[in-house]
């Protein structure tokens, strides 16, 4: 691997420098994000049409599709940032991995809920085993379980570590899910509902999804930025910097 | 004084594994036992109805199992814990992956094998259309093994955990659930007579793979959660 | 100090220190230990004498300054095998006998050429015990059963944490004595211990522990 990496990472991996990298972009990130799932919500609920076949019920897409993507999103992202600590042992790298899995999991819920919801007056039922709804189920399990395993331990550090290498089989194993659920599927029910037909989606419900995956993004950078904040204070109470911080608190 | 040869070193593991089980034969029987009540359990629950009975045999069997297993599972690793053992065999000059391998291959062998050694009964007990059993047989040989690598590497995940049952069934649910959907589907395909080669071969080739993969990942684990 | 260039010491730290979420657990620590040298590990309770062990045994990761084994950078597998841990678990089976715990040690670890298993089990003092299960035996028998490794196991340096706990007094000179055995033979030990020890060829080295 090249040299430059772990140093490139180690730089901005340094919890003070973050954390001030954090504070000044969480605000920005955290107003842009409701501007837009504002924008994005009147858009998707107000603007754009009808759907021929489904009435107004389909207008949950809104919220379901990019909830969806988001839970695949983020646990890329905790993959990711774990695959990084667990290789160079960076702190940062675990505090992303783990804060991320709270927030996830709440995308993945909502996922699920606004899924069941949607079936209701589709399906006429609340749950059913429809492929991509228990995909999402199991992945709520794979957020939970990283989640558990991180508060098992009593050692933070040692917690994150484990639930990092958990996350990272879990990363395999989505794929594999996926496949076999499918599979499953297919053997046991004719053909799944399709979400989303490209073809069928005109433009003006196009914009507001897409503003909508752009909103969810900046709640992610944003909450996300707040909870690794919290953390780096929590983990870094004995140093230097945080003592700085605690007493310019004080001085206010 | 040399570096002892890798036969000796996984035959006196595997061997001592063994031997420790048979000292405790008491304990091999608790999920057989365990599997025989609850696959007991689903005709009281849903009636003794022959035709219902025989459509959900072959699931509440392999799920039986699996939950059985899953009982056995928190103690592969915590009576070397306990006692240090794993630590002496986390510093012994031999390949750990391999060591641990023959751990869960001790750890099949005494918990696993016992349970399919009872499937056909429990199969029996609901119904379970003779021409399906020998393909039951067979999933539960590819998924069982299976189920015990990928268990092994949660289970060394949670080493530095006090107590994980609940835990473990949590993370191992994610997992196993592909290993269910092709054990059932097999069974059910032979069943209604389908061919049931294509979930057996999924199975096959998953098994080739986590034989391979599964103990150097729950070596990895293991360092991890003994490192503090 | 004067250990010749020509040979590097065994086992060298530089500046050790190790952290348990932040908290300084001890360090930075200096020393070196040749062949040949047997050092006590001094401190009170938590000044961190277990964690050195634990690290020097590859247990634990070195978090900050440097270790080097035989002049090269540490490696865990470039000793694994030349060092032999004794914990404060003592990894023994309690269903097994002490000669079985001794025939899984040696499957793992390998055994010197001599002595015997059987004759290893007389001199550490479990003759007539050798076949109880341990978990039968009293504490200063556990801990003799599994002392009886270092008869057995060939390994140059071996880390000890508190061997001599639950021992008798034979047992402990029976300690020192393996201590003396193994340094003639070019070994190195560290030794952990509060109790004030006494070794057979008069003062050891000493490191102390200072959190």
């Amino acid at each position: 691997m090249a040299n430059w990496i772990p140093l490139w990472l180690h730089k901005l991996g340094s919890p003070p420098i973050f954390y001030r990298f954090a504070g000044t972009l969480r605000p920005w990130a955290l107003g842009l994000a409701l501007l837009l799932g504002a924008a994005a919500l009147y858009g998707g609920l107000v603007l754009a049409p009808a759907d021929y076949q489904q009435g107004d019920a389909y207008r949950i897409i809104f919220i379901h599709v990019p909830s969806a993507w988001m839970s695949l999103f983020i646990y890329g992202v905790m993959a990711l940032a774990s695959f990084i600590a667990l290789v160079w042992r960076i702190k940062l790298a675990e505090v992303v991995a783990m804060e991320s899995a709270p927030i996830g999991a709440a995308f993945t819920f909502v996922t699920l809920v606004t899924g069941s919801l949607w079936g209701k007056p589709m399906w006429g039922t609340w749950w059913t085993w429809d492929a991509r709804l228990t995909s999402e189920l199991v992945l709520l399990f794979l957020y939970l379980g990283v989640i558990g395993l991180y508060h098992a331990f009593e050692d933070r550090r040692q917690g994150a570590r484990a639930a990092a290498f958990l996350a990272i089989v879990g990363i395999v194993n989505v794929p594999i899910v996926h496949f076999s659920v499918n599979w499953w599927n297919t053997l046991h029910q004719g053909s799944t509902v399709r979400i989303l037909g490209p073809s069928k989606m005109s433009g003006d419900m196009l914009w507001p999804l897409l503003t909508m995956m752009l909103a969810t993004k900046l709640y992610y950078i944003a909450s996300l930025f707040g909870r690794v904040r919290a953390d780096l204070l929590a983990l870094e109470s004995g140093k230097d910097w945080v003592r700085q911080i605690a007493e310019a608190e004080e001085r206010r | 004084m040399s570096r002892p040869p890798l036969a000796a070193a996984c035959a006196a593991l595997l061997r001592r594994d063994l031997v420790l089980a048979w000292r405790r034969r008491g304990d091999i029987a608790m999920p057989v036992l365990y599997a025989l009540i609850v696959a007991t359990l689903f005709p009281f629950a849903l009636g003794p109805e022959e035709a219902l009975l025989q459509r959900i045999a072959g699931g509440v069997v392999l799920v039986t199992v699996l939950l059985a297993m899953l009982l056995a599972l928190d103690a592969m690793f915590r009576g070397d814990i306990e006692d240090g053992s794993l630590e002496q065999l986390v510093l012994a000059p031999q390949p750990l992956a391999l060591m641990l391998a023959m751990k869960i291959l001790a750890h099949w062998i005494t918990t696993a094998l016992p349970l399919i050694v009872i499937a056909p009964l429990l199969a029996g007990m609901l119904h379970l259309p003779g021409a399906a059993m020998p393909v039951l047989l067979l999933a539960l040989l590819l998924a069982t093994p299976l189920l015990s690598l990928l268990g092994a590497i949660l289970v060394a995940l949670t080493a530095g955990t006090r107590r994980s049952g609940m835990l473990l069934a949590l993370m191992l649910l994610p997992l196993c659930v592909p290993v269910v959907i092709f054990a059932a589907g097999a069974v059910s395909a032979a069943q209604q007579g389908l061919p049931w080669l294509a979930p057996v071969a999924w199975l096959g080739a998953a098994l080739a793979l986590a034989l391979v993969l599964a103990p150097l990942a729950c070596a990895a684990a293991l360092r991890i959660a003994l490192d503090a | 100090m004067t250990a010749s260039p020509a040979r590097p010491a065994l086992l060298e730290a530089r500046a050790l220190a190790f952290y348990r979420q932040d908290e300084p657990v001890f360090g930075p620590l200096d020393f070196q230990l040749a062949e040949g040298e047997i050092a006590l590990v001094e401190g009170d309770n938590g000044s961190g004498k277990t964690t050195l062990l634990r690290i020097l045994a590859g247990l634990l990761h070195v978090e900050e300054g440097e270790l080097r084994w035989r002049g090269e950078a540490w490696q865990r597998d470039a000793q694994l095998g030349d060092v032999l841990f004794l914990g404060h678990h003592l990894g023994l089976k309690g269903d097994l006998s002490a000669r079985e715990n001794l025939a899984v040690a040696a499957g793992l670890y390998g055994r010197r050429d001599e002595p015997g298993p059987a004759d290893a089990l007389r001199r550490i003092g479990l003759a007539g015990y050798e076949d109880e299960p341990v978990r039968r035996l009293s504490a200063g028998q556990k801990k003799r059963a599994a002392l009886v490794r270092l008869l057995l196991l060939p390994a140059t340096l071996w880390l000890l944490d508190e061997p001599y706990a639950n021992l008798d007094r034979t047992g402990i000179e029976l300690v020192n004595g393996l201590l003396a055995q193994h340094a003639a033979r070019g070994g190195a030990a560290l030794v952990t211990s509060h109790g004030a020890v006494s070794f057979l060829g008069g003062e050891p080295r000493r490191i102390r522990m200072h959190a």
